[in-house]
């Protein structure tokens, strides 16, 4: 009976197209909308993914997320590499800071470019949490040691010399960045020099990133009693880091989180407090919505004008499970095709979008969402159907 | 029409039925089935008492209302009647389960409606493999087997035809087809050519005749239409929900004798 169930879904084809068209939108909505979702989440705890290499990042208790800075005395650091299980602790600074770049420099501009920026302090010796080598495409991040150095991040550099030939990416590659080199800066009314250009994850505030070392930082940044935003530490092996966060909580009464952890915490904080997964959240329950109302209006819609067909069907000795059973496999396949068009649509979208402005990542969970959507949708739709088919009397053939 | 002596239906009247219980193929005593409550209330049959029997054509004729749908509904076990028996070749239709009696149809009945009824989106061959797919067969055979079936009865053209592409001549001998291709003990027919013109209407129930009427086989066929009563041995006129007249007839049945089987 299924190639009967088949053949009769396929040769209305309005209305087959109808039903997997309401259903690949529905699929299409929840999988874009999802991944731009997971996509802006992912930026607002950018940094935290950025600066690599250390196990633990340490801070105020009271610290919420990444961009929640709240300075602590120096001497946090000296108490941190005291704690059992910690092989080393460094420094980390994270403010804002504001760029003046002088006329003559942003060529062919009469007025200075003035840009606030994040400024990122690395520890000077060892640079822990600088950007790790195949993101540097331009400069040595050795040259981070030299006076007055800073790496600046690409992604947002066109903010900082709005007045340069960008198209020449193109052509020119990662070269392209070399152009900066040696270009100076005011940074808070101090000279800065670029000596280097890398990626940065773009943060959710936009802001372009710039990078140099945590004594300069300190210089750079406004006078301030306490001026230490993070300790990042590094655990000693075979214990899990956790277990030393713990410690550390415990022994100096300041927070500690593994960074998948503190990049969670990001991630929920903006979630919570945006309102920005309610937004996108009714989108895909419009999506939803529409979908369900698109594809169960034509599925039942169907059903009806097969209604006598359907009698017939009864007549001849088709039980209502085979019948069921047939309405079920029409059902998943219009599901299997809307959700294999919607998510390939998606995927193309993200795959057109990609390295624009829009944040855009499909986590593999929204795959399963998505699909779980789908087969809801299908089931609310073919359930009208089936209890329709399941209550006709196979008398009505002869009316 | 012209009716060897031998094959007249007074035969069949000099045969007592109780004693050639095969040849009875539907049996019914006491049948009443009502429809709505109250001011609504129609009573479609009652007390209808009645036999019918194999190797003829038999007639359900009687104005419109007068209860010929309900009373085929009930024999062809789509439709419960309210009291009575109905047995189906000794089998007890009223008291089966409704799974039991689905499953009986599937082997024992076979239906040719008045608008056809076939799947639009099947081709002509597919339409009449149905009953044998919903019998288990698969796809390939029962396709061959239909094939056969409406090749005999002169459709094999149009074989790979939808249903919008044909007549409503070439619609219902696909139905007749799809009626006949398990060769079921029973077929009902409900109005086949109340949709047909009146040529088209003389074709179809010849092809009923010759194709369907068998010695082991029952036809019955409803029809209010006078043009082609003289197609049935047997004619019961209904009236008000019940059998008021029986007739018998000679028509030109085929030579059970000399006749090949097209199934
Ligand atoms: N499903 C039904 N609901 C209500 N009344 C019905 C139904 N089916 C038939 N009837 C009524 O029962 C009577 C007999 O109907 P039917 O058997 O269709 O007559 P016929 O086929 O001889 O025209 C009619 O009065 C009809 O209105
Ligand atoms: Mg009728």
């Amino acid at each position: 009976m299924g190639w009967i169930a088949l053949k009769m879904l396929v040769g209305d084809r309005a209305k087959f197209l109808g039903i997997v068209m309401g259903l690949t939108f529905a699929a299409l909505l929840i999988t874009q909308q999802g991944s731009i979702f997971c996509g802006l989440m992912l930026r607002t705890c950018g940094q935290v993914n950025d600066i690599t290499g250390a196990d633990l990042w340490v801070m105020d208790p009271t610290v919420r997320y990444i961009d929640d800075v709240k300075p602590m005395l120096e001497s946090n650091l000296y108490r941190v590499r005291g704690v059992e299980g910690v092989l080393w602790a460094v420094p980390l600074y994270k403010g804002q800071a504001r760029v003046k770049i002088s006329p003559e420099v942003a060529t062919g501009r009469r007025a200075a470019v003035i840009e606030q920026v994040i400024l990122l302090g690395l520890d000077d010796s060892t640079l822990i949490g600088a950007p790790p080598p195949y993101r540097v495409l331009a400069g040595n991040l050795r040259d981070l040691r030299l006076p007055d150095a800073v790496f600046v991040d690409s992604e947002r550099l066109a903010k900082l010399y709005p007045n340069e030939d960008w198209t020449q990416i193109k052509k020119e590659g990662k070269t392209f960045y070399r152009r900066f080199l040696r270009r100076q800066l005011e940074m808070n009314d101090h000279r800065a020099v670029i000596v280097g250009v890398c990626e940065a994850t773009r943060t959710f505030q936009t802001n372009p990133v710039v990078y140099t070392t945590y004594t300069r930082a300190k210089n750079y940044a406004p006078q301030e009693r306490k001026i230490l935003s993070f300790v990042l530490a590094g655990t000693q092996p075979g214990i899990s880091p956790k277990v030393i966060a713990d410690r550390i909580r415990s022994q100096t009464g300041l927070g500690a989180h593994t960074a998948s952890d503190f990049a969670w915490m990001t991630i929920n904080y903006y979630a919570r407090y945006t309102g920005i997964p309610i937004n996108f959240g009714i989108t895909c329950f419009l999506g939803f919505l529409v979908g369900t109302a698109i594809a169960g209006q034509t599925f039942y819609n169907f059903t009806i004008e097969n209604i006598k067909q359907f009698g017939a069907l009864k007549a001849m000795g088709v039980t209502n499970v085979r019948i069921v059973g047939m309405i079920l496999l029409q059902a998943m396949v219009v599901g299997l095709l809307g959700y294999g068009i919607g998510v390939g649509l998606a995927a193309l979208f993200g795959w057109a979008t990609q390295g624009g402005e829009l944040a855009y990542f499909t986590p593999w969970q929204l795959l399963p969402i998505t699909a779980g959507s789908i087969v809801l949708i299908c089931v609310l739709s073919s359930l009208l159907s089936v209890q329709r088919v399941i209550r006709l009397e196979p008398a009505i053939v002869f009316r | 029409m012209m009716v060897a002596e031998e094959h007249r239906a007074p035969a069949a009247v000099a045969r007592p039925l109780d004693e050639a219980g095969v040849r009875v193929a539907v049996r019914i005593r006491g049948l009443g089935k009502h429809f709505g409550t109250g001011e609504q209330r129609v009573q479609a049959l009652q007390g209808v008492d009645w036999d019918v029997f194999t190797g003829q054509l038999t007639m359900i004729v009687g104005p419109s209302g007068c209860g010929k749908t309900t009373l085929l509904s009930v024999i062809a076990g789509i439709l419960d009647g309210d009291e009575g028996e109905v047995s189906i070749f000794g089998e007890p239709l009223d008291r089966m389960s409704d799974r039991a009696r689905t499953r009986f149809r599937t082997t024992n009945i076979g239906f040719v409606f008045q608008q056809y009824n076939l799947l639009p989106a099947l081709t002509a061959a597919e339409n009449a493999a149905i009953p044998l797919v919903i019998a288990g067969w698969r796809r390939d055979q029962a396709v061959r087997r239909a094939t056969e079936v409406l090749a005999s009865i002169g459709m094999g053209k149009k074989l790979a035809s939808l249903p919008s592409q044909l007549s409503g001549g070439q619609m219902q001998r696909v139905a007749i087809a799809r009626a006949l291709v398990h060769e079921p003990r029973l077929l009902v027919c409900d109005e086949p050519t109340a949709a047909l013109d009146h040529e088209t209407g003389q074709t179809v129930m010849q092809l009923l005749r010759d194709a369907a009427v068998r010695p082991d086989r029952a036809v019955i066929v409803v029809t209010h239409d006078n043009r082609v009563f003289p197609f049935g041995e047997r004619i019961a006129h209904m009236d008000d929900g019940r059998i008021v007249r029986l007739e018998e007839q000679a028509t030109s049945r085929p030579n059970f004798s000399d006749f090949s089987p097209l199934m």
